[in-house]
């Protein structure tokens, strides 16, 4: 039984259906009068911020108002942590406070494994991105956008991605979201295909359940959603591709290369986007592109998540999700 | 067969078949048309999953008297439960309120048992949420006792008392495939009171 979210693929399909579905009604709240529901009256929720990020963190405080939780906001930047601290000090300390859940983001692949595993604190972790590792919240709102344009609101209740075809684009090398999406829209039945440079390819992929191309303009034909990726030059230590006029000419997406895809083929991005390379202005506004779309999808796929750990007694992931007729 | 066997014990005998059923839900459109005085601003909500079908058929019952188009919608009570914590987080069901809304209002609240009032105790908070109607009432197709709260529904099909080792089964055609409201006997498993 899953207490965490660590990695999207430790989620099973009826796992993810079931956030899916349980974010479709969530996205509902936020056309009320009052976008706030009791059920989390009570519970403390930690965003627990190791590395600079807005819109995660925003999105995880949103979602855990909208639900009632308490939200402690806890970044490493005028800490304890920028004084020293270890990540288990930090988290006696969130435990000591009662933090019924953490949310952390940590620029080291695993931190949030070591977190859950470790046996420092109780409550639940969920990964809000670590490293080069995984995003799984991330992958969960990119699946939903994708859910909701290609199947449908409505119709896409209780269903998967089964046949869709993705297209990841850019740097994978240094992409939680890439890795995170291959095992879920795989999950979820949907055929992934990774686009980089051989570069920002990573070592091992050829085990990853997906296919890789080196060109963009094979690719585009075939594909019912292209995703967008910034490339990470933060994370660079050395040159992967000789300029980013070259890069963009190669790998960015422009309103010619938008028109080679199918008619109902919608553009995605993560965010931050940087206009002119990965993406041109002209497909950042055009309305095939979700990136909006994502960032009101994030809150809602947040709230489900943290609905299916902290609302009930227990997990309802993978566990018997069955709503039950009793108790009249 | 399967279906009366399942969760309703050995001995699961209908106490309403789906003449009395419809019956029932006629005389509750009439009583509804006669208490709101013509019903011109009632909107029906049916409690999720079988409140809805209920909440459906008496706004077709409602047209017939009336021949005007009754509103009606849903109303998912999940997150608002008082026992939410003490089993695994459940799947949501669907509120949809129709799009004239529920301000000013009457709500007429449907569902299929009432029992302990919980359910329409989170029911009320649920619509606190949503809007302020002008008046709340409720309806139920079976009222089997043991209230545990201050509430009383204000059109009941039938009153069936009822032990608490008793259960009380609705089955209609949309989710089981028949229109029943069973009476069995709860198998000998403890810790499910409330």
């Amino acid at each position: 039984m899953k207490r965490h979210l660590i990695s999207a693929a430790d989620l099973t399909r009826d796992d993810a259906v079931l956030i899916l579905d349980t974010a479709e009604e969530m996205a509902r709240v936020a056309d009320r009068p009052i976008k706030k529901l009791p059920t989390l009256r009570g519970r403390t929720v930690v965003n627990l911020f190791f590395e600079d990020s807005t819109r995660t963190r925003i999105s995880f405080e949103a979602a855990a108002k909208r639900l009632s939780a308490d939200v402690i906001n806890f970044s490493a930047k005028g800490s304890s942590v920028s004084k020293g601290e270890s990540l288990k000090d930090t988290a006696l300390t969130l435990e000591a406070m009662g933090a019924d859940a953490v949310v952390i983001r940590h620029g080291a692949s695993g931190a949030p494994y070591r977190l859950a595993t470790s046996g420092w604190i109780d409550g639940a972790v969920v990964n809000a991105g670590d490293g080069t590792h995984e995003h799984p919240t991330q992958a969960l709102l990119d699946a939903f956008t994708m859910r909701r344009r290609l199947v449908g609101a409505d119709t896409g209740l209780g269903r998967d991605l089964d046949g869709r075809r993705i297209t990841i684009v850019g740097d994978i090398l240094h992409s939680r979201v890439a890795r995170s999406n291959v095992h879920l829209l795989t999950t979820l039945g949907a055929h992934v295909t990774l686009v980089a440079p051989p570069t920002l390819v990573p070592v091992g992929v050829e085990k990853w359940p997906c296919d890789v191309s080196y060109s963009l303009d094979d690719v585009l034909a075939k594909s019912d959603a292209v995703m967008m990726l910034r490339v990470q030059r933060e994370r660079m230590n050395a040159a992967y591709f000789p300029t980013e006029r070259e890069y963009s000419r190669r790998y960015g997406l422009d309103g010619e290369r938008m028109a080679k895809m199918p008619e109902h083929a919608i553009v995605m991005h993560p965010g931050p986007m940087v206009r002119g390379m990965e993406i041109t202005a002209e497909v950042a506004d055009s309305d095939r592109c979700t990136v909006v779309e994502q960032v009101a999808n994030g809150v809602s796929i947040r709230m489900a998540v943290l609905y299916l750990l902290l609302g009930g007694s227990d997990t309802a992931l993978s566990a018997a999700p069955a709503r039950t007729e009793e108790n009249k | 067969m399967d279906a009366q066997h399942d969760d309703t014990g050995k001995a699961a005998r209908p106490v309403l078949e789906a003449p009395d059923i419809a019956r029932v839900l006629t005389r509750i459109a009439h009583e509804i048309v006669e208490r709101a005085k013509g019903a011109d601003d009632v909107v029906l909500l049916g409690i999720p999953t079988r409140g809805v079908f209920l909440a459906r058929r008496l706004a077709e019952k409602l047209q017939e008297i009336t021949g005007r188009k009754t509103p009606v919608g849903s109303l998912d009570i999940t997150m608002y439960r008082d026992d939410l914590r003490m089993r695994p987080a459940r799947a949501l069901a669907r509120t949809d309120i129709p799009g004239e809304g529920i301000e000013g209002s009457l709500v007429v609240l449907v569902d299929d048992v009432l029992f302990s009032g919980r359910t329409i105790r989170a029911a009320l908070d649920a619509l606190g949420d949503i809007g302020r109607p002008r008046a709340v009432q409720l309806a139920v197709l079976v009222d089997r006792g043991h209230r545990e709260l201050p509430i009383r529904a204000d059109y009941v099909g039938k009153n069936l008392p009822t032990s608490l080792r008793e259960t009380v089964k609705v089955q209609l055609a949309e989710e089981d495939g028949r229109d029943a409201v069973l009476l069995g006997v709860k198998q000998a498993t403890p810790a499910d009171t409330q």
